[in-house]
């Protein structure tokens, strides 16, 4: 992989830049350069091949998509919910966008590289049913510390209902998202402890047939 | 949804696994690829240069001629290629438009054999980028020009046949050449303008003496002579107005135009000086009544456009001159001030009041210099000269800068002007395009429904009403219609989302038309509908005789105008007592789908039985009148 993208990585050298930016007032020539092009190349396609369960030609498509829309090899926030919001026209898809971001965002380093989108996309739609709750599972948990509590639930709740906007039939009220978590909680909160961990999640899940079928439904997406 | 997101709706959809522990219903199906063929390289051959691209990149836009099977007319055996008899270098802009969802155009390309061939590729020019948008727009238009130059100068050697006359006339009075009346009206018109205001000038000559009286203006001398040219031009002027008034396409509009006032301020002396003849208070008044009709003399600007482009430029250049103006006004009021204290000291002096210094400020700064207010004390005029100085810079700086802002401003507002407009309609353009997927999604909806209640009915004809959509289509609707399940709730249009409100507040007394809903045997919600079917007959059904084609009803969603929560309860009583099979969360969810307004062909409507006949037991009758005109769409 290139020098670059570890570069811009490194929290250190993150620090030296800002503050040498402050110093000097201005980042110098060759480093706003090098900031602005931090290109990434993706490892070969064999290592990825090994490294997640897609197939040769359907990697070579997603990395076509990819590098059509980010020139630049990675995607950073901004990217990420704008292209996000182009597919619900209605409502506002930003906060969700960011949720899934954080999600594929695996090294938490602001951006997403073609290796975290394949490999999260891998779980998605190539993993064991266990292997996607648990990727759900991280997505509804923000804090990333094994367990969803309520309000977590709730900003993911809020979210998804965010997105379809104000036009709805029947009309949104400000109680229905809370409504869903209590319900949600309900289903999947066994020791009624106020909290979901994974186990509590993935067997609540397994004994429900419509959730086990919907997580199966976009395995032919690619 | 631009084309070069489609890449990511895999992507999109793949996301959507964060919905599905959340969401309480069953998903809809996903849409299935039929024709999943790997994708393949195809090449085009346009006049000799060959390009390739992947087919799925050209099936992005199925309803162009390289996305649709169109192009197999075009498809060489031999060399297993599509040949284009066309240009290739505008095929190259095509081709980046299935690539990168923009469309540009090439500046130096000529706008008609671009539009050509956009025509041919059946693509419409109206997607051109924001980039390349204005520049479109602006050859179009001056092509358009130039065509229409064209053809008026074609019409104007032909006699152009059964105008009516009223619009003969108007185009004689527009345009003096297309007959030789009007031309004779022209010239004659010209000149009575010419004699009346040669008259008001020299009205006012003295004109010799009559013996022992002093000198007399020749307005006096000669009145009667006077007074009848006067009048034999002011009647010609009347008769002009009013034919002009008869012939003008939007008399209205003619009324409200700057000549048309002109015209009418021009000739009103004249007649308020006949109405009110000798009476000597307003006689006074009159007098100055008079000194409009020097506005005769802008009736000429009909008669020259440069007086007209003079006219608009000093409109346009208003700001300029305003500003020039109030910073005059600044310095003379300073100046004023100061020499009217630095004057205040001396004797006689004519610095009476700052107002009167104004005088002199004004004169000194505009290097007149009349000479009948002087300072006389040393610090007067000290601060004289500096006015004078400044006078020079102030006056003589802006001056030729607005002579240049002529130029500059009546070019630039001319740009302006069409940037602005451009301006509201790429705005336009962009909220029609967001409201056309959103839209898109409502009307595959309508259609989904629609064309699944054909197929229950079993009528073979009608079967596709709404048009072809592409794959990356029906994949995306049915990722908002995942969303859709997940949250219970339906996207709607906006004026649908509207009426609603508007019912649910007009509804605001508790219902006794609960009961009444339970005669619908459909009133499931949508989610579970799917489940609905189950039960054939609710129990609470009132009307079991009229439901002959129990399978569509079963699936019939009926449209209810409002959703108190009190109805909801109430249903849901019913609805656990029918279907034990229901969710709890259906209980709480809303009733029914999106009041869609399709005119059902009448086999659908089963109008007649949302109101049941009178005889019916149960209060069935008192349905509101707002879900009359509400037709029932088959669900899913």
């Amino acid at each position: 992989m290139n020098r670059c993208p570890r570069r811009c990585r490194s929290p250190l050298g993150q620090a030296a830049r800002s503050l040498y930016q402050l110093v000097t007032g201005s980042l110098s020539p060759d480093e706003v350069s090098l900031a602005l092009m931090c290109r990434a190349r993706p490892e070969g396609l064999e290592q990825l091949q090994e490294q997640t369960k897609f197939t040769r030609k359907e990697l070579q498509v997603l990395y076509r998509g990819f590098k059509n829309e980010c020139p630049s090899g990675i995607v950073n926030e901004e990217n990420f919910k704008q292209i996000y919001s182009q597919f619900f026209p209605q409502g506002d898809s930003s906060t969700y966008a960011t949720f899934l971001f954080n999600a594929f965002d695996t090294n938490h380093d602001g951006s997403v590289s073609f290796e975290d989108f394949v490999a999260g996309l891998s779980v998605i739609l190539r993993g064991t049913i266990d292997d996607r709750l648990n990727w759900a599972f991280n997505l509804y948990d923000l804090n990333k510390d094994g367990c969803i509590t309520k309000e977590e639930m709730l900003d993911i709740m809020k979210s998804i209902y965010d997105m379809m906007g104000k036009y709805t039939y029947p009309a949104l009220r400000e109680e229905a998202p809370r409504e869903h978590v209590e319900s949600f909680f309900q289903k999947m909160d066994r020791n009624k402890d106020g909290v979901v961990t994974i186990e509590e999640f993935i067997e609540s899940c397994q004994k429900d047939e419509n959730i086990m079928r919907s997580m199966q439904l976009f395995d032919n997406v690619i | 949804m631009a084309a070069g997101v489609a890449a990511w709706l895999p992507f999109a959809r793949a996301a959507a696994i964060g919905w599905m522990p959340v969401a309480n219903c069953p998903m809809p199906l996903a849409p299935a690829d039929k024709n999943k063929r790997q994708d393949e390289l195809i090449v085009l051959n346009v006049s000799g240069r060959r390009f390739q691209t992947w087919r799925t990149t050209l099936e992005r836009y199925p309803d162009t001629l390289l996305g649709s099977t169109e192009k197999e007319f075009f498809f060489n055996e031999d060399t297993k290629e599509y040949f284009f008899d066309r240009d290739p270098e505008v095929f190259r802009c095509v081709l980046n438009f299935y690539r990168t969802g923009k469309l540009h155009y090439p500046r130096y390309e000529c706008i008609s054999a671009y539009d050509d061939e956009l025509a041919f590729y059946g693509i419409l020019p109206e997607i051109i980028g924001d980039c390349c948008y204005e520049e479109y727009k602006d050859r179009k238009r001056e092509n358009a020009e130039r065509l229409m130059d064209d053809n008026d100068s074609e019409n104007n050697q032909e006699s152009v046949p059964s105008l009516s006359f009223r619009q003969t006339m108007w185009r004689a009075f527009e345009n003096p050449h297309t007959s030789t009346l009007a031309l004779v009206f022209y010239y004659v018109t010209g000149f009575f303008i010419a004699v009346s205001v040669i008259t008001n000038v020299v009205e006012t000559v003295p004109c010799g003496t009559v013996p022992g009286s002093k000198e007399l203006p020749c307005g006096e001398r000669y009145s009667v002579a006077f007074f009848c040219l006067d009048t034999a031009c002011v009647m010609i002027f009347t008769v002009e107005y009013l034919l002009r008034l008869f012939a003008a396409p939007s008399r209205y509009r003619f009324v409200r135009s700057v000549m048309s006032i002109i015209d009418v301020v021009a000739i009103m002396p004249y007649y308020i000086g006949l109405v009110m003849t000798n009476n000597e208070d307003v006689s006074g008044a009159f007098v100055t009544l008079r000194v409009f009709r020097v506005f005769r003399i802008f009736k000429f600007s009909r008669h020259s456009q440069g007086l007209r482009i003079l006219g608009y430029t000093l409109k346009s250049c208003a700001s300029e001159l305003g500003f020039l103006l109030f910073s005059l006004t600044m310095a003379i009021i300073i100046f004023a001030t100061v020499m009217f204290y630095a004057e205040k000291g001396s004797s006689a002096s004519k610095f009476t009041s700052i107002p009167a210094s104004f005088w002199y400020t004004i004169v000194t700064m505009t290097t007149l210099g009349y000479g009948d207010m002087v300072p006389k004390t040393i610090a007067g005029k000290i601060f004289g000269s500096i006015c004078s100085l400044s006078g020079v810079l102030v006056i003589a700086l802006p001056v030729p800068v607005i002579v240049s802002n002529f130029s500059r401003i009546y070019h630039q507002n001319q740009r302006a002007d069409k940037r602005r407009a451009q301006k509201k309609a790429r705005l336009a353009r962009i909220r029609v395009a967001k409201t056309g997927s959103s839209n898109a999604y409502l009307h595959s909806k309508r259609n989904g429904l629609l064309t699944e209640a054909l197929e229950l009915m079993g009528t073979p004809e009608e079967e596709h009403m709404g048009k072809s959509t592409s794959l990356i289509e029906s994949q995306h609707h049915h990722l908002l219609h995942c969303l859709e399940k997940t949250t219970n709730h339906e996207f709607i249009d906006e004026q649908m989302f509207e009426q609603n409100c508007m019912e649910s507040s007009m509804q605001n007394y508790p219902s006794t038309r609960s009961p009444s809903l339970s005669s619908h045997p459909g009133l499931t919600t949508t989610c579970c509908s799917r489940r609905s079917k189950k039960t054939t007959h609710l129990p609470n059904s009132n009307l079991p005789a009229t439901r002959l084609r129990s399978m569509q009803e079963l699936s019939t969603i009926h449209i209810q105008g409002s959703e108190q929560p009190s109805l909801t309860t109430s249903r849901s009583s019913l609805n656990l007592k029918a279907d034990d099979g229901l969710r709890p969360n259906c209980k709480t969810s809303q009733i029914t789908t999106a009041i869609i307004s399709i005119p059902t062909p009448p086999a659908l409507t089963p109008e007649g039985e949302s109101r049941p006949p009178p005889a019916s037991p149960g209060p069935n009758t008192n349905i509101p009148s707002i879900a009359s005109n509400v037709v029932k769409v088959s669900a899913l």
